[in-house]
C-alpha cells in the first residue's frame, strides 16, 4: 500500500529526473550533458526500485549509467569534443520553433490523457501473479518468463549483440594507408 | 502510481524529442535518443506492475538493443569524424541534393 514515505520519494525522484533531463538537453558542453544524463538514469533506477522492479533497477545502473554512458564519455573525449563547438550546437529559429511546437503538441496530448482514466479492459494479463516477486525473488520473477515464453527472443538477442560487435569493430577499424 | 509514472515517462520522452530536434551535435542527438528509450522503459516497468512480468522482460530487450545501438552508432560517428573532422550535422551533408 503506497504510504506517505513512498509517495514523497516517488515525486522527489520524478522531479529530479525531469530537472536533470532538462539540464541535460540545454547544456552546451557534451561532457556536462553526459553527466546530467547519468543523474537522470540514476533517478530512473530509483523509480524502478520504487515500482518493485529491483532487477531492472540494478541493470539500469550497471548497463546504462555504467557501461553505455562511459562509452559515450569515452568517444567524446577521444574525439576531443569536450569544449563547446565554435558553430552553435543548438539550432536556429526554425529548429527551435519546430521543437517547441512538437513539445506543446506532446504536452497537450499528455494533459488530454491525464483527464481520463486508463481504458477499462486494462486488467491483469493471464501470466500475472501478484506474489511472483515474493515467491521467486527479484531475479527469478524476471527469469521465469524470460527463459520460458521469450526464450527464442532471448537467443536472438545474442545474434544482435554479435552483429553489433562485428559492426563496431569493422567500422571503427583504421584502414591501412598502403591498401590503396 | 501508474498514472504518475506514465505522465513522467511522457514528459521525459517529450524532452528527448525536443533535444533531438534542437541539437546539431551528432553525439548529443544520440544521447537524446537514449533518453527517449529510457522514457519508454519507464512505461514498460510501470505497466508491468499492473499487467505482469512481461514488461520487465521487454525492458531487458530494449536495454540490450540500446547497448548494441550505442556501440554501432558511436563507431559510425568515429568513422564520420575521421573523414570530416566534425560531428556537427550541418557539415555532414553529402547526401543532400
Amino acid at each position: 500500500m503506497p504510504n506517505f514515505f513512498y509517495e514523497v520519494h516517488f515525486y522527489l525522484f520524478g522531479l529530479l529526473a525531469i530537472g536533470s533531463s532538462i539540464a541535460f538537453v540545454t547544456r552546451k558542453s557534451p561532457v556536462a550533458a553526459v553527466l546530467w544524463l547519468v543523474v537522470t538514469m540514476f533517478c530512473l533506477a530509483a523509480l524502478y526500485a520504487l515500482l518493485e522492479a529491483h532487477f531492472i533497477a540494478v541493470i539500469q545502473v550497471l548497463v546504462y549509467a555504467g557501461a553505455i554512458m562511459v562509452v559515450f564519455l569515452f568517444v567524446i573525449m577521444l574525439l576531443n569534443l569536450g569544449h563547446p563547438a565554435e558553430i552553435a550546437d543548438i539550432r536556429g529559429k526554425w529548429g527551435r520553433l519546430a521543437a517547441g511546437l512538437l513539445g506543446l503538441a506532446l504536452f497537450a496530448q499528455v494533459m488530454a490523457l491525464a483527464g481520463k482514466r486508463l481504458p477499462q479492459p486494462f486488467t491483469p494479463g493471464s501470466g500475472y501473479d501478484p506474489d511472483a516477486v515474493r515467491d521467486l525473488g527479484a531475479i527469478g520473477s524476471v527469469a521465469q518468463p524470460l527463459f520460458n515464453e521469450y526464450l527464442l527472443a532471448f537467443e536472438l538477442t545474442s545474434i544482435v549483440l554479435l552483429v553489433a560487435i562485428v559492426g563496431a569493430v569493422v567500422l571503427g577499424r583504421r584502414r591501412r594507408v598502403d591498401a590503396r | 502510481m501508474l498514472a504518475e509514472s506514465l505522465a513522467l515517462s511522457a514528459v521525459l520522452f517529450t524532452i528527448g524529442a525536443i533535444g533531438v530536434l534542437t541539437r546539431r551535435n551528432a553525439i548529443m542527438i544520440f544521447m537524446c535518443v537514449e533518453l527517449m528509450l529510457n522514457a519508454v522503459n519507464l512505461t514498460f516497468v510501470a505497466v508491468s506492475k499492473v499487467y505482469g512480468m512481461a514488461g520487465q522482460v521487454f525492458v531487458f530487450f530494449v536495454m540490450t538493443v540500446a547497448a548494441a545501438e550505442a556501440a554501432v552508432g558511436l563507431a559510425i560517428i568515429i568513422a564520420v569524424f575521421r573523414h570530416r573532422q566534425t560531428v556537427n550535422l550541418e557539415n555532414i551533408n553529402l547526401l543532400k541534393g
